[in-house]
């Protein structure tokens, strides 16, 4: 079980309040990632949630109990730290056995939740090294090894992947997803990382200066983006906003369209315009086109095979059911 | 960066120093071997024959001696048991945030900054006599018997006053130890249940273990050679229950005038020293890798 809800929970350094009084519900099993810029207050509302720091006020439920003055510790949380926090003086066996040593548990025990845990990881073959010998990716999942083998009511992520290449990351992703399948353990995870948010992710909370800004799932806050905030922050490359005139012609303040909403052609489109850099990803194709009135430069997506140089002038459409209208508080028109 | 041209200039520029350096440390233990087999006393100057192991013999078979030895060890160990203890106390108490952290930090630090003489000497005159020192007050006051601290219990006494001056070193060095662990090991401790005992033993203590080797190493080498503090307060005594080895060799070559038996008392005590280093580097060097 884990089943976490926090209730006006608020948290202040001092006069600064960080996170203003705040509800959230995280559901039994689900897979919520917190996601933000920096300093918006997601790794503080984790570490409230660990324990690691005090609430101000407000509630924290966990299975419905009061965990608000818990410590870390009685809550049934792990947690895996952007930096691993591996204990480098001790082997990787030893290092995922430290919870379950802490918690007296008897070495039979110990010895089988160990091997289960580097087996499922592919970590059979480096019990015995010590956490400086590993890699970057081998470190991590050394982390999330100490995470497992207490089998927490909830894991905690904060940030676990931005030290790990692009590459490793990608990797990482689909492993803690799958492992996320296999435990159906609640997960909570922090990213700034929108296209992690986006892949792994069952809820995603999309945070701004310690406010919610929205919850729902990845294809929600895709499609219907409560407001422009999250409207600009998920998808990638950015969506496209255009004020003035064309707007209004929508009755709005702004309308946004996304990248990937507009079709490119060499004449007879809705607006014109003259290419700029165009970035050639194989598959895709990200045209930076200026000169369109109330949005400069627009980014488009286009076929990986179109073929635009320097200065062409083109023309687009944006396709209409696509575009997302916003009033003069940045809010979604429906 | 490293050329040959300039390798080869770095050698030729440091090579002044490092020789002086070495005829510096040469020179006098040249001269201490060789004075170790003459018969050299001041009080009949002129003849200094050639003695053989003499000097050596006598210096062995000194009824003061194997006291000395004694106590050199005590008082080393002594001192780098409290030290290292208190110095890893006053480390965790230094750790903590606490209002005016900088003046206290600099009043903890502030005994390794007086003279080795002039620390002896305010605590024997001011705290430790039985009389007029504070202590000694303190019990008169309480209606106790004062204790006439380097009358009764001279080497506990010596050992404090050096414990005194060397727990700022330890603390020092202890605590940027502390300083340079990085929090969010103890923040994943505490998430797996560890208590603060528990963090301290497995998680600061092994982060503090290089930072101890390195105190004990330097404490060591010049904790072998404590005079100043001896001489100003029991000189030695009473008998020889503060006599050390460097006091022997003292007492040997500047009260006696025997140059010879003082420099052969040298030449051990530079024996010992090696081997006191070897087995601490054999013990702890380990510790130092990594």
């Amino acid at each position: 079980m884990g089943r976490i809800q926090l209730k006006q929970v608020q948290k202040a350094f001092g006069d600064v309040e960080v996170i203003p009084p705040l509800d959230l519900e995280i559901n039994d099993g689900e897979f919520v990632v917190f996601v933000g810029p920096s300093g918006c207050g997601k790794s503080t509302l984790l570490r409230l949630i660990a324990g690691l720091e005090d609430t101000t006020s407000g509630v924290i439920e966990i299975d419905g109990a009061d965990a608000t003055d818990l410590p870390p510790a009685k809550r049934g949380l792990a947690m895996v730290f952007q930096s691993y926090a591996l204990y480098p003086h001790m082997s990787v066996r030893k290092n995922i056995a430290f919870p379950m040593r802490m918690a007296k548990m008897s070495q039979e025990e110990q010895d089988k939740r160990i091997d289960a845990a580097a087996k499922a990881l592919n970590l059979t073959d480096y019990l015995d090294r010590r956490p400086g010998q590993l890699s970057g990716g081998q470190r991590q999942r050394v982390a999330i090894g100490r995470a497992i083998v207490r089998e927490p009511a909830a894991f905690l992520f904060d940030e676990p992947l931005s030290n790990l290449d692009a590459a490793l990351r990608v990797g990482m992703r689909m492993e803690i997803s799958e492992l996320h399948k296999k435990l159906e353990t609640t997960m909570v995870y922090v990213t700034h990382d929108q296209v992690e948010a986006m892949t792994m992710a069952d809820k995603i909370v999309v945070l701004q200066a310690g406010v919610i800004e929205q919850v729902g799932s990845p294809l929600e806050l895709y499609r219907t983006p409560r407001n422009l905030f999250v409207a600009g922050f998920i998808g990638s490359p950015k969506m496209n906003f255009i004020q003035g005139e064309e707007a209004a012609k929508h009755g709005a303040q702004t309308i946004g369209i996304r990248p990937e909403h507009i079709d490119v052609s060499m004449s007879g489109g809705q607006w014109q315009g003259t290419v700029g850099v165009a970035e050639h990803l194989g598959s895709d194709t990200f045209i930076h086109i200026h000169g369109i009135p109330g949005c400069d430069p627009m980014t488009v997506r286009a076929d990986g095979e179109v073929t635009v140089s320097y200065g062409d002038t083109v023309s687009l459409t944006p396709r209409s059911d696509q575009i997302h209208k916003f009033d003069a508080n940045g809010l979604r028109m429906s | 960066m490293a050329t040959k041209a300039s390798r080869s200039s770095a050698r030729l520029m440091i090579s002044p120093a490092v020789i002086l350096l070495l005829g510096w440390m040469i020179i006098p233990l040249g001269m201490t071997i060789y004075f170790s087999f003459l018969r050299y006393n001041l009080l009949q100057p002129g003849a200094t024959p050639f003695a053989g192991w003499e000097n050596y013999y006598w210096f062995f078979t000194d009824p003061s001696f194997s006291a000395a030895m004694l106590n050199t060890l005590v008082l080393v160990g002594g001192v780098l048991t409290i030290t290292t203890v208190g110095g890893i106390c006053f480390a965790l108490l230094l750790d903590r945030p606490m209002f005016g952290q900088g003046i206290i930090r600099i009043m903890v630090i502030a005994p390794f900054f007086v003279m080795p003489t002039v620390s002896g000497l305010i605590w024997k005159n001011m705290f430790m006599n039985p009389v007029n020192g504070i202590f000694g007050q303190i019990a008169a006051g309480l209606g106790l018997q004062p204790i006439d601290f380097f009358g009764q219990i001279p080497m506990a006494s010596v050992i404090f006053i050096v414990a005194w001056m060397w727990l700022p070193f330890a603390t020092l060095i202890l605590l940027t130890a502390l300083q340079s662990l990085d929090q969010e090991q103890l923040e994943a401790a505490e998430m797996d249940g560890a208590s603060w005992v528990n963090r301290f033993w497995f998680i600061m203590l092994p982060h503090m273990a290089r930072a101890i080797t390195v105190v004990i190493l330097i404490q060591t080498i010049f904790l072998l050679s404590i005079f100043a503090e001896i001489l100003v307060t029991t000189n030695g005594g009473p008998g020889v229950a503060t006599t050390n080895l460097t006091y022997l060799i003292y007492v040997s070559s500047l009260l006696q005038f025997d140059v010879g038996i003082g420099s052969a008392g040298g030449v051990v005590a530079i024996i010992l020293a090696n081997i006191v280093a070897f087995f601490l580097m054999r013990m702890i060097g380990k510790n130092l890798d990594a």
